[in-house]
């Protein structure tokens, strides 16, 4: 425990020792205002639905661009040699890139409250469970899909090749669900089942269900228990 | 104590390294010397637990690296060939970073810091980033995280590689000042780098151990030959030839006239000594010895010797 905080800590603040934090920050706040108060005067309700529905859009580019650099980077630099002789377990050391990852994407989520604010402010009758459920999807769907980026990042020592497999790995969850009429009526259960948009439209109905938690949670543990393997894979080669 | 059997390592088709087997005592130096790809960096990589090993073992006081990796990792501090770096850290950040993960905390952090800050000469560039250091302050950046817990092992890899003179001499000195307590291994392709430095060689040659032992012992086991230069006015083709007579165990390797001087190139195995005679040949066909001087094999001439051509067993 005590090696993932130190090791969190280190890669959260090389986050914001680079521009990347700052520039993921910036954009990920204007696409999200500019996606929300577009419609937002528009539609005239007093719900966030219309964020929650872009945001696993703009996930798809910026979680990969946030998680590419987290075990490439190690790689091409040649750092992983330094930190694979220290005492850090496997374990330890990607449990600790995820979270900082994940971290940076909930500082982005953050940010987003500002419109949460505007509409306590404007609005009337507001469902406050529904607003608190959307952000637990939110932050599932970002833990999820950096938990995907994690495991790229450790496939390659290049930062731009961890960028698109990750991408393609995510668009291959997010589509799911949208292309289920495509698909033989056996399977369409299985991929249903395994596709972000059906766990995340449960949530962000207001209801929170553990299928939709085991979900999550098995994803994620799947792919950072694949990311272990690999590297643990590496000193084999 | 360290202890290397039957150490294996493939990367595919290619074999770095093929069964090496040796030990390495407490308080000693190792020099562990060989050409580019020799497998000297593989063999590091293994004992350091970068890399896991085809076949054989490695015993870090007497734990096995292959069950007890985590332990023998908190026993080593290792400084890897190129010292790669996270260069958006500050120093400090980095020391304080490598110290925490070695449980290394509060009062303990400050003495560890105090101690490697004047052993490494990092005075005045904590707060940079290391991208900010030059190479030779980044090498004992490598070297400070590398003590910081004060290691009863330190392997370094190409230490002094890309030094300037000066910086060589420091990082000799710190190392010297290192051993003198601890089992330290060096890795080298260049022999005078380490040859100052350590207790013992071992020579490494496309992943096999051709030499082991003292800088002494490898030079007495060396059975190469002696070359001798002789320089001599008034010589003649007969007596040149008569030469051979006088002293039977030499061969004339190179005969070069210039003016009227006679330049000649001598060989004779080591073990015997036919300086004498050639001296008594020259008076008595009354030569003008204006140079006669030998070249003792150096342990380079060695190392050059059996990294070449495969050697044997020293």
């Amino acid at each position: 425990m005590h090696n993932i905080k130190v090791l969190f800590l280190k890669e959260l603040k090389s986050y914001f020792n680079s521009p990347m934090a700052y520039i993921f920050l910036i954009l990920f706040a204007i696409f999200t205002g500019y996606f929300f108060t577009n419609t937002f005067f528009l539609i005239n309700q007093s719900d966030m639905r219309s964020l929650f529905s872009i945001v696993p859009l703009i996930y798809l580019f910026f979680i990969p661009a946030v998680t590419m650099s987290l075990i490439a980077k190690e790689n091409s630099s040649g750092t992983m040699e330094i930190i694979s002789t220290l005492p850090i377990k496997d374990s330890e050391f990607v449990i600790g890139k995820f979270l900082a990852a994940t971290t940076l994407i909930i500082i982005g989520l953050g940010f987003t409250l500002v419109h949460f604010f505007t509409l306590l402010a404007v609005g009337t009758n507001i469902d406050l469970g529904a607003v608190l459920c959307g952000y637990i999807g939110l932050i599932l769907v970002g833990a999820f899909y950096a938990s995907i980026g994690t495991f790229t990042s450790s496939l390659t020592d290049n930062q731009v090749v961890a960028f698109i497999i990750a991408i393609t790995i995510v668009l291959v969850f997010f589509l799911l669900d949208k292309l289920l009429f495509f698909m033989p009526s056996g399977l369409s259960g299985i991929f249903q089942f395994i596709s972000v948009d059906y766990h995340l439209s449960n949530i962000s109905r207001g209801v929170i269900d553990s299928r939709n938690l085991v979900y999550f949670g098995s994803m994620i543990a799947i792919f950072l228990l694949t990311t272990m393997r690999n590297l643990e894979m590496r000193k084999w080669r | 104590m360290i202890r290397i059997e039957n150490l294996v390592k493939h990367y595919g088709d290619v074999k770095a390294v093929r069964s090496i087997n040796f030990e390495v005592k407490d308080g000693e130096i190792l020099g562990f010397l060989g050409a580019n790809g020799a497998g000297k960096s593989t063999t590091l990589k293994i004992i350091t637990g970068y890399l896991s090993p085809t076949a054989g073992n490695v015993y870090v006081n007497d734990l096995n690296i292959a069950e007890h990796s985590l332990e023998i990792r908190k026993q080593i501090g290792y400084l890897a060939e190129m010292n790669p770096q996270y260069l958006d850290m500050r120093v400090f950040d980095l020391l304080e970073f490598t110290a925490q993960i070695r449980g290394i905390e509060g009062k303990k952090f400050r003495n560890a810091l105090t101690r490697v800050i004047e052993q490494c000469g990092l005075t005045g560039i904590l707060h940079k980033t290391v991208a900010e250091c030059s190479k030779g302050f980044r090498q004992r950046i490598g070297l400070a995280t590398a003590i910081l817990h004060d290691p009863q092992i330190l392997i370094m890899d190409e230490p002094v590689s890309g030094l300037d003179p000066n910086q060589i001499v420091e990082i000799r000195q710190l190392i010297k000042e290192l051993g003198k307590e601890k089992l330290v291994i060096i890795s080298s392709h260049i022999l005078q780098e380490i040859e100052a430095t350590v207790d013992r060689i071992i020579i490494i040659h496309e992943g096999e151990i051709i030499a082991n032992g003292t800088s002494q012992e490898l030079m007495a086991s060396f059975h190469g030959q002696t070359e001798l230069t002789l320089e001599a006015q008034g010589t003649t083709e007969e007596s040149i030839a008569a030469l051979k007579d006088a002293a039977p165990e030499i061969s004339i390797e190179k005969q070069v006239v210039e003016g009227d001087r006679t330049i000649l190139s001598l060989e004779y195995d080591k073990g015997v000594d036919p300086r004498i005679a050639i001296f008594n040949h020259a008076v008595k066909s009354k030569w003008t010895l204006l140079e006669m001087s030998t070249h003792k094999a150096q342990l380079e001439d060695i190392f050059r010797k059996l990294t070449i051509q495969g050697g044997s067993d020293a």
